[in-house]
């Protein structure tokens, strides 16, 4: 695909990348509250690192992702897993919620369902990755 | 709660062994045996609590589905658990020396010890489905160890028919517990035990009593299933002392003896029970003589004394739970000694071949000096503990009103060749004349010789001080297993009585059987008839499935995703399609009128204009951007009625199908050949009618009047019990958080997927 790269999609993409990630970290935390989530926070990190390997190789997105997308969904797996757990141990039952009863500033409460959606974000990040960039290559 | 531990510690270990003997194998194998030892150390003390009674643990893991982590401890299964970690301590010391430098010893530690910690939770479950978890995970870590050397075809196939066939059991348990826990109303052990009356008046008694005796046959290696015991020899002399003699194939065993209080009235449980325990054991005994290879010999001895424990307890008198009790732990200490004793052999001379191993006894006195200890007691020589056994078997079988001249026979024969095959395995390779073998041998180690002398010492030990385990383990068992207090008093010398007449003609004829083994090993008709009836049919059935497989697989597998689709919407139309004209009146349907707003009816023009500018256009790229017309259109429709997160998944969806079809499509050929009419007038017919059905099936969701149960409780609930305020991600992530995971790794599943058809095809291609 390099050869067919087009100025404007390469320079364009190089800055809506990170406002493409900041925006779906934006999604991931409102989620509780607000319309967003780590699904759909996830497809939208995914879509950028997407935008940006079209535009600029699969090379250089996999060097701006640093970290290899198998890794993403198992660490993903694992906060979800952990999160999970945690609630055995002080929740009473598998999956039971646990809050830091004072809420952040901006984010709000901080609790395993976080976690939870956190992993949710890094599975959804890492699968999409996985298979653009294995079709891409 | 502290019975979790034990279990927790062995899965913990179990996860850093791999890594731990990468770094030092030495160190590994100090610290792994340590921690088994010190599990087995925390299970003693439960000694205490075991003799006041039984008592229950609960964890709870998912209450609304009757799924807890709930312990049972009792004598039954206290004594299985000093078994489980104390003999599993001794394995995992003499598997660090069996397997000394071998390149994946910590992937042996692994699986020892997931199973080890899987099996304690088996036999301390006491709800009906963490049982099962724990018994499918002995069968999946018994499967890996079989498979151990996986370079050999005879280990991978002996691997696959030990988990297909305790797998195939394993399910039919599973529909047997189910439907045990909804007889018993309680998915718990110490529930239903409470209440037998209730189990033994349902309807569903027997399809419960069938499918928990399959389970536990397959598990125990009975008769017809007994055939995949003596393949499993293929897995390392450790695995099979452990998993295939001690431990494991005793799940059955304890299966079939915690049920013991719930059917032991019902004549189908009895008869079946001592019928198929009696065919085995004789079975067994005879094949043993049978073998040539020393494992192999074992093997079917072990089936042969898993029959005779199984047998007793379906005669289920006291006399005979007691004695099954005693045969049991019995035979996990001499048989354990003797399958690490012939791994020994095979270790230090380099053969398992009884024909030719010979006048071992000098150059390796101190194994000869265990294996004939732990032989006497298998053999029933007083003083040691398998003599007891076997007068407590014949005392108890012939109190017995049922057959008792008939079983007597058959316990007599089997005894009999049981004595002459532990001469062959325990005395004749010590004695003899020397002979030429690959290696010479010479006695081990220390950490190889720890496990056999220790098991060897205590049955010996506990046939002279018989107080001690009388009083503290087998009373506490038998009383578990009976449902009620019973007496329990054994002694070595009953008296000049019949079964002593009994045990000394055993040992006469025994030994006359020994001298004269060579015939009985060569005859034709005996070995035909137990052998290959039932593992031919196993064979036939994996056979049959194969064809079935390639069958479907040739008739519906084209590989073209057009024909998939043709075959799922068909078969949606057909299946819904049908409830749906039976369940709705379709009068109603159309009697209920809606009116559309115009930008709603703006939208569906464009959606429509969307669909046919697929279907017309001439390029791929041209089709797909058309198709996201369409998504954008139908996502819009979620906006106009009010489901925002859902709107914005849509969005982002279609964005990234279309990045995605843009790189398949680029590798992709245009559009060369286009189906003929008649291939599209079947495919309008379809798509009209999936549409059709679609459509109906959304009209008939309106006309019924709308429940806001879930609504209510979800939007009142969210914010006071999960503390979120968008109901849809508080479901996701809190109120139904289980299936979110589910889902998260069905997709990583599917990711991995998807790698290893792009990838692994290339490789190929490279190859070629």
């Amino acid at each position: 695909m390099k050869n067919k790269q087009s100025l404007i999609v390469g320079t364009t993409s190089r800055f809506l990348l990170p406002l493409l990630l900041l925006f779906s970290i934006f999604l991931l935390m409102r989620g509780h509250y607000q319309p967003g989530g780590g699904f759909v926070g996830g497809l939208v990190a995914a879509a950028g690192f997407a935008l940006y390997s079209i535009a600029s190789g699969v090379e250089e997105a996999r060097r701006a992702l640093r970290i290899h997308p198998r890794t993403l969904i198992a660490l993903g797996l694992i906060g979800a897993l952990l999160s999970g757990l945690l609630g055995i141990f002080w929740g009473g039952a598998f999956m039971a919620a646990l809050w830091f009863p004072y809420p952040a500033p901006v984010i709000g409460l901080i609790g395993t369902p976080l976690l939870f959606d956190v992993g949710v974000y890094l599975v959804v990040v890492g699968v999409v990755l996985t298979i653009v960039f294995n079709l891409a290559e | 709660m502290q019975i979790f531990w034990p279990i927790l510690i062995l899965f913990i270990a179990a996860g850093l062994a791999p890594s731990l003997t990468r770094q030092s194998e030495k160190l590994a194998h100090y610290g792994l045996s340590l921690t088994a030892l010190a599990v087995f150390g925390l299970v003693t003390f439960w000694f205490e609590d075991v003799q006041s009674g039984p008592s229950v643990a609960s964890i709870p893991w998912l209450p609304a589905l009757n799924v807890n982590l709930t312990f049972l401890l009792d004598g039954l299964s206290f004594v299985f658990s000093l078994l489980i970690s104390g003999i599993g301590a001794l394995v995992v010391i003499y598997a660090g020396a069996y397997l000394k430098g071998h390149r994946h010893l910590g992937r042996l530690y692994l699986f020892l010890f997931v199973f080890m910690g899987a099996m304690l939770g088996l036999v301390l479950s006491d709800n009906l489905i963490a049982m099962f978890v724990f018994w499918e995970l002995t069968s999946i870590s018994s499967y890996f160890l079989i498979g151990f050397n996986h370079n050999g075809k005879s280990s991978r196939d002996a691997a696959l028919q030990a988990l297909l066939v305790t797998g195939a059991g394993g399910l039919i348990l599973l529909f047997g517990l189910v439907l045990l826990g909804l007889a018993g109303d309680s998915f718990e052990f110490s529930e239903l035990l409470a209440q037998p009356a209730l189990i033994l008046a349902s309807p569903l008694l027997t399809p419960i009593m069938i499918l928990i005796m399959l389970g536990a046959f397959t598990k125990s290696a009975q008769f017809p299933f007994h055939f995949w015991l003596p393949n499993a020899m293929e897995a390392p002399t450790p695995v099979s002392a452990y998993l295939h003699s001690a431990t494991m194939v005793k799940a059955g065993i304890y299966l079939i003896a915690r049920c013991t209080p719930l059917f032991a009235a019902a004549e189908l449980w009895q008869h079946s029970i001592t019928l198929v325990g009696c065919v085995t054991m004789l079975t067994g005994a005879i094949m043993a003589l049978k073998q040539s290879d020393l494992k192999r010999v074992l093997a079917y001895t072990t089936v042969s004394s898993l029959g005779i424990i199984v047998f007793l307890l379906g005669l289920g008198t006291e006399q005979t739970i007691i004695a099954a009790s005693v045969y049991l732990l019995s035979h996990a200490l001499f048989k354990g000694a003797l399958f690490m004793t012939a791994g020994i052999i095979d270790h230090e001379t380099g053969s398992r071949d009884i024909r030719i191993l010979s006048g071992l006894g000098l150059q390796m006195p101190i194994t000869a000096a265990v294996a004939i200890f732990a032989g006497l007691s298998m053999a029933g020589i007083p003083p040691l503990m398998g003599f007891i056994s076997k007068e407590l078997l014949y005392d108890a079988v012939l109190r017995n009103s049922f057959y008792p001249t008939f079983l007597i026979i058959v316990c007599l024969a089997t005894n009999i060749a049981l004595l002459a095959a532990s001469v062959v395995i325990a005395l004749r390779p010590f004695i003899g004349a020397k002979t030429t073998l690959p290696k010479a041998p010479h006695d081990p180690s220390i950490g190889f010789l720890a496990g056999p002398a220790v098991l060897a010492l205590l049955g010996f030990i506990f046939g002279f001080f018989l107080e001690f385990p009388v009083k503290s383990l087998i009373q506490p068992m038998a009383i578990a297993i009976a449902g009620y207090r019973l007496p329990v008093d054994l002694y070595l010398w009953h008296g000049l009585n019949l079964p002593l007449l009994l045990s000394i003609f055993t040992i006469a004829a025994g030994a006359y059987l020994f001298k004269e083994r060579r015939h009985f090993r060569d005859s034709k008709i005996l070995s035909r008839f137990f052998t290959l009836g039932p593992e031919r049919g196993y064979f036939a059935i994996f056979k049959a499935v194969v064809w079935l497989a390639a069958f479907q697989t040739r008739k519906l597998q084209s590989g073209f995703m057009r024909n998939y689709l043709l075959i799922i919407l068909a078969f949606t139309i057909a299946l819904v399609g049908h409830t749906l004209f039976y369940a709705i009146s379709f009068d109603k349907i159309f009697e209920a009128g809606f009116t559309p707003l115009y930008h709603e009816i703006a939208l569906a023009v464009v959606v429509i204009i969307g669909v046919l500018a697929v279907i017309k256009m001439r390029s791929r790229l041209g089709a797909v951007a058309a198709l996201g017309v369409v998504g954008y259109g139908a996502a819009l429709f979620f906006v106009f009625f009010g489901a925002p997160d859902l709107a914005m998944t849509q969005f982002a969806i279609e964005t990234l199908t279309v990045i995605l079809f843009v790189f398949v499509l680029y590798q992709l050929p245009g559009f060369t050949s286009f189906s003929g009419s008649l291939t599209r007038f079947r495919d309008l017919i379809v798509a009209g009618g999936f549409g059709t059905l679609m459509m109906l099936i959304v009209l008939a969701i309106t006309v019924k009047p709308y429940d806001p149960g879930l609504s209510t409780f979800f939007a009142e609930n969210s914010y006071t019990l999960a503390k979120g305020r968008n109901v849809v991600n508080v479901i996701l992530v809190d109120f139904r958080a289980l299936d979110t995971l589910g889902e998260i790794l069905v997709i990583a599943v599917a990711a991995i997927g998807v790698y290893a058809l792009l990838k692994l095809r290339i490789k190929a291609g490279h190859e070629k």
